[in-house]
């Protein structure tokens, strides 16, 4: 198992970071396709290990075997599972499915770009919608509500492929920011421009801990598998991406009489979605900007001058 | 139930849920969204029943988001002798 701590102190030409305007992408959509990125041989792995790992919980789960049966190695072809808080290096042997997944110079370099080199396993689970499965989860985020900036990433890991229609998940670009807690959001069956996750073997889609998902019905023939690992930062996310572009696209004064300086963050930022209230999109903006403000460390970022005139204004009412 | 753009009936719908009380016996709802305002349900029978009370954010959370804001529920009845 390798115990050498990274190095982070040089640029790590192993792990491809995020582009800037994946990030901004990310911060504005709270998600990120990372499409057919894992190799056939580690999918066709995982194909093997996960569905028993799910099985072996849902034994437990139904009391057909004792508990926690998983939680230590009994023999030796038997791989002990992440405790919650585990260094994410040292979470999963090497050679297990799961190890050999966020090794992959794709994954490795995105979650270095939005947690760090060396974030801890929150924890995992695999997901399977069997074969005809029609039940429709209600929508809800994960955990309760996660107070921001900082936020943690949520990986959702296809090692086959999903075609419309057969259980990939079901998820709202843009919901992230909205302050609700789990299921309270299970109301809404429909929302404009939501998406129903299909695609190739090996894709992994990078929620923010906030995204609105939700397990959706499988008219297919073959079960569904997804493997799902959380993760959590242990450093301020601020500038860990490639950010040899960033400088002069980061402006806060890109709105120029009506008009906006096109190439600039804030042109991604200020994106709506379908299912946005016009009046509610304005202040997602402003969720934005603060989320890009902690990632860029520049308190004077501003996405058509909202914080910025209040905050003047505030400036000048003496305490 | 839908949601709305605005607080104003004519606005467009951003999402709908549809809660069937004949348990699949009655007319089902196909298109996606089923209607494009508030009005066009009105106009195809559906009674409103309910809708958002317009209320001030909470101070200190002017700015953040959280549920849909403009729901409005509607109902209709019918006969599945």
């Amino acid at each position: 198992m390798d115990t050498t701590p990274p190095d982070t102190t040089r640029p790590d030409t192993t792990r491809p970071l995020l582009t800037t305007d994946q990030m901004t992408s990310f911060v504005t959509r709270g998600f990120l396709r990372l499409d057919a990125v894992v190799p056939a041989e580690i999918n066709a792995q995982a194909m093997d290990e996960l569905p028993g790992l799910f099985r072996t919980w849902l034994d437990e789960f139904r009391g057909v075997t004792p508990g926690a049966a998983a939680l230590t190695a009994v023999d030796d072809d038997e791989i002990p599972l992440p405790r919650s808080g585990t260094v994410l290096c040292d979470a999963y042997a090497h050679e297990s499915a799961f190890g050999r997944m966020v090794r992959v110079p794709a994954i490795a370099g995105a979650i270095q770009s939005l947690v760090g080199a060396d974030p801890v396993v929150d924890h995992h689970f695999v997901h399977i919608k069997t074969a005809g499965d029609l039940h429709a989860q209600g929508l809800h985020c994960d955990a309760i509500i996660d107070q921001g900036p900082a936020f943690d990433i949520q990986l959702f890991w296809f090692p086959h492929d999903v075609a419309p229609g057969e259980g990939g998940t079901r998820f709202v670009p843009g919901s992230h920011l909205r302050r609700v807690n789990m299921d309270d959001v299970s109301r809404y069956h429909h929302l404009s421009g939501e998406q129903y996750f299909s695609g190739e073997a090996g894709t992994v889609v990078i929620f923010h801990q906030g995204l609105w998902h939700a397990g959706a019905p499988n008219h297919g023939d073959h079960d569904r598998v997804m493997g799902k690992l959380r993760l959590n930062p242990t450093r301020p996310q601020v500038r860990l991406w490639d950010t040899s572009d960033l400088e002069p696209r980061n402006r806060a004064d890109d709105h120029m009489f009506a008009r906006m300086d096109p190439g600039m963050v804030a042109a991604e930022l200020r994106r709506s979605e379908l299912w946005y209230e016009p009046s509610v999109h304005r202040l997602e903006t402003v969720q934005r900007a603060r989320l890009w403000r902690y990632l860029t460390g520049d308190e004077a970022f501003d996405v058509d001058w909202y914080l910025t005139r209040t905050e003047r204004r505030a400036s000048l009412v003496q305490p | 139930m839908v949601w709305l753009a605005s607080p104003s009936l004519d606005s467009r719908v951003l999402g709908w849920s549809f809660f069937d009380g004949t348990a699949g016996a009655g007319p089902q709802l196909d298109a996606d969204p089923p209607y494009p305002t508030g009005v066009a349900a009105l106009v195809d029978g559906w009674r409103l029943l309910q809708m958002s009370p317009l209320t001030p954010p909470a101070p200190g959370h002017e700015r953040e988001t959280s549920f849909l804001k403009h729901e409005f529920v509607f109902e209709r009845t019918i006969d599945v002798g």
